[in-house]
């Protein structure tokens, strides 16, 4: 099926917007865009991080998320206690697969759930007791944990308990970091909020740990890699890159990182941010503070990755530079050869993205390395200054969804046909049971990594596996012809 | 006769507690079936009652147990004078948790327990205070008590304090079945005081059901832990009593407030001399500005 032209994607948005009633047909209609490359900021187009419309089957999480799922939960010395009721902690419990070495139980902690279980009587007569009490057993139970984090489930905000007061108590008790998150999963509009909060957490207790203490031996080439939250491996793929340009990685943000790493990182001379919605404000406050430079970067295929390592490369000297070279060219051929064993079988092809921090333009280079299209990509939970950064990667007259719901994603799929989504585990059954090949890029399917160039010849053998799978020939029944199947389509549309 | 159930609120320290459990005493002694609710994390509101300090509540006996599935009815619900049935919900001590939740939990115990038998002809809930959220609304939610009774006095707080109850009531009212039933002033013995309360519940669009006048004898009963209508059943006081109970037995007027603006209620205080004329002149000027002045 061919592109659609500007009109054509105008007409169908606003077909699109017609069922819903005035007042959220207005509010969404700010949320949905077509590209535009020429534009140079997107509030010209797009409305973002705003409060979703009641009814709609938003696909965004809460604060907690944010700041237990995303920035805290990886960090895997650490004890991160899910406080309040149980379901927030178990039912999220080792599901965004942040790799992590270590012996779990022991040393390390991240796909355990701990949590103060909060029944009636802990709302009643508040929950500052239990979780004092939670934190000595931690302490006798798994003496090796370098620290603990309470992560604020909502009724610790409704009843007002003092997590602070419990937390420097502790700290003073046990000797090591406690850190108390007020990441209340009812404040904000999606988990946005939570990333935020997690960082000012990191920036108020945490940062300042190792100021004054030079005892730390430092080099020229220190960096911290920022974002990054080793699912599937992804850190350690992208970590290789850098070392073998010449610079030493101080710490991992938050994938396979420990709180050591978190004290040391004012001490690094440059801040590499891959996912910036989530980690953006601790790398503004290290420049502010400690006039530590951040840089963005993306590892997502080849063509990314060159420019990338080059980018970084010439913040530093002319060794790390030719450092930088010498890795682009010893990964060439083995890059070049996943790209003429795939690009044949995946050429042309297009793909709609609805992710998360990142990914909706990060990895819109490595699907055109591969010779395809991303022809419709938006945010659950982005900015405007994501947007910003989307608009350039992004054709013209290609469709920008912003928090879209479940009604206008399946629409925009039933008329754009792409030939591949890349979207959640809510997205996947629906979509795949429409008859389309569907990749989750969140999780990466449970495969991965992704990053670096060992994680491009995964992504691409995944792509194709699940693009050609031979099982999208046999979905629809064999007395409907190729004809009476667009009518349908059409009629639902 | 069916279940009434009535919410006793108004401002703190006013003697709502008080006037409940006499109330409620010369109810049962008119050969009523009666149940107190307490809805105070303070729960002292079946204390003369049971001649108790305070009842163990609803929220403590949970604590311990581990949750409130794990109790009993009869763990919770002590018998006092005149076969009064007496409950505290509790909560938790001040600054601390949601006594708000303290009491939604308690009452939902209580009917799913069954604690609202057949026999019963009055349940009466004694609010804390102010209606400061959601769970100190709950007893006057549906299916609860549908009878509101302010207890006030002349003083001007205990007055805002009726006014802001009434407004209240009528988000409730204009939802569900809850009334406002009356207004009981329990003297302070405040200039015109019967008059003035005669007056606020005019305008709020009730009566003043009963004014219960100040006498001693109640703060003796209370140092024995007792009502006046059980130390002694003779008194000028207990007769009070007793009338309260007999009009609010008798009531049938019950209405939805219509609360009044905070100009009408000054001007009504302005009217009985219970403030001054306001001054505009003297509005944010210190005490040593006035002495130069």
């Amino acid at each position: 099926m061919a592109a659609l032209t500007k009109e054509e994607t105008e007409a169908l948005i606003q077909e699109v917007l017609e069922v819903y009633p005035e007042q959220a047909r207005k509010d969404r209609a700010k949320h949905l865009a077509i590209n535009d490359q020429s534009l140079e900021k997107s509030n010209k187009c797009i409305t973002s991080n705003r409060k979703s419309q009641p009814g709609v089957m938003t696909i965004r999480g809460c604060a907690y998320a944010g700041s237990k799922g995303v920035v805290w939960g990886p960090i895997k010395d650490m004890i991160h206690i899910s406080h309040g009721p149980v379901g927030c902690g178990q039912y999220s419990r080792a599901g965004r697969r942040n790799y992590y070495v270590g012996t779990t139980g022991v040393n390390t902690f991240g796909t355990m759930n701990f949590t103060s279980d909060f029944t009636e009587k802990d709302i009643v007569f508040g929950g500052d007791k239990k979780l004092a009490k939670i934190m000595n057993e931690i302490e006798e139970l798994f003496p090796l944990n370098k620290g603990i984090s309470i992560q604020s489930e909502c009724p610790i905000g409704l009843i007002g308990d003092d997590i602070e007061a419990v937390a420097k108590k502790a700290n003073k008790e046990i000797g090591k970091p406690v850190v108390p998150v007020r990441c209340e999963g009812f404040r904000g509009v999606s988990q946005s909020l939570g990333h935020h909060i997690a960082n000012d957490a990191i920036r108020d207790w945490v940062l300042e740990n190792r100021d004054g203490d030079e005892s730390f031996p430092t080099t020229p080439y220190d960096v911290a890699v920022i974002g990054d939250y080793n699912i599937g491996g992804d850190a350690w793929a992208s970590r290789t890159l850098l070392e073998e340009m010449g610079l030493r990685v101080v710490a991992q943000w938050s994938g396979d990182g420990t709180i050591a790493e978190i004290e040391k990182t004012p001490k690094v001379k440059l801040n590499l941010i891959h996912c910036y919605r989530s980690m953006n404000y601790i790398a503004r406050h290290m420049e502010e503070k400690y006039k530590i430079p951040w840089i963005e970067y993306n590892f997502f295929g080849p063509t990314k990755i060159a420019e990338s390592l080059r980018k970084i490369a010439a913040l530093f000297d002319e060794t790390i530079q030719a450092g930088a070279e010498k890795v682009i060219a010893k990964y060439q051929a083995e890059y070049d050869a996943v790209i003429a064993k795939y690009k044949p079988r995946l050429q042309g092809k297009r793909v709609m993205l609805y992710i998360g921090g990142l990914r909706p333009r990060h990895v819109i280079g490595a699907y055109e390395d591969l010779g395809m299209e991303v022809v419709g990509t938006g945010y659950e939970f982005g900015h405007n200054d994501d947007y910003d950064r989307t608009i350039k990667e992004m054709g013209n007259a290609t469709l920008i969804y912003d928090d879209v719901t479940g009604y206008e994603f399946e629409e925009f799929v039933k008329r754009v046909q792409p030939d591949l989504i890349g979207s959640g585990i809510k997205e996947k059954y629906i979509f795949q049971k429409m008859g389309i090949p569907f990749r989750q890029m969140h999780s990466w399917d449970y495969s991965g990594p992704y990053h670096g160039y060992d994680g491009f010849a995964i992504f691409a053998r995944d792509m194709d596996m699940t693009l050609n799978n031979p099982c999208w020939k046999q979905v629809k029944a064999p007395w409907k012809t190729e004809e009476s199947s667009k009518v349908t389509v059409a009629a639902g549309a | 006769m069916a279940l009434r159930q009535c919410a006793i609120y108004g401002k703190g320290g006013i003697g709502k507690s008080t006037t409940t459990q006499n109330l409620v005493s010369a109810l049962a002694e008119l050969g009523n079936k009666v149940m107190i609710v307490g809805c105070d994390p303070k729960a002292d509101s079946t204390r003369l009652i049971l001649h108790a300090k305070a009842q163990t509540t609803i929220m403590s006996l949970a604590a311990e147990a581990g949750s409130v599935e794990d109790l009993e009815l009869e763990d919770v619900l002590k018998v006092g004078y005149g076969g009064i049935k007496c409950v505290e919900s509790g909560g938790p001590e001040p600054g601390v948790g949601c006594a708000g939740r303290g009491v939604i939990t308690a009452i939902n115990f209580l009917e799913e327990e069954g604690a609202y038998d057949d026999e019963l002809d009055f349940v009466f809930y004694d609010v804390l205070g102010d209606v400061v959220c959601g769970g100190f609304a709950m007893p006057i939610r549906e299916n609860k008590a549908q009878e509101i009774y302010i207890v006030c006095s002349g003083e001007m707080m205990a007055m805002y304090a009726a006014n802001n109850i009434a407004k209240g009531i009528v988000k409730y009212a204009n939802s569900g079945s809850v009334r406002l039933a009356g207004l009981i002033c329990n003297s302070r013995e405040t200039a015109r005081e019967d008059e003035l309360i005669s007056a606020l519940a005019a305008k709020i669009g009730t009566t003043m059901i009963h004014f219960v006048p100040r006498d001693n004898v109640v703060q003796r009963a209370e140092i024995r832990r007792m009502t006046v209508i059980e130390y002694e059943p003779k008194a000028k006081q207990a007769d009070e009593y007793r009338q309260l109970a007999m009009k609010i037995r008798d009531n049938k007027n019950f209405i939805i407030p219509t609360p009044i603006t905070m100009d009408e209620l000054e001007e009504l205080m302005m009217e009985f001399g219970i403030i001054d004329q306001e001054d505009e002149s003297i509005i944010g000027i210190t005490a040593a500005a006035e002495a130069t002045a």
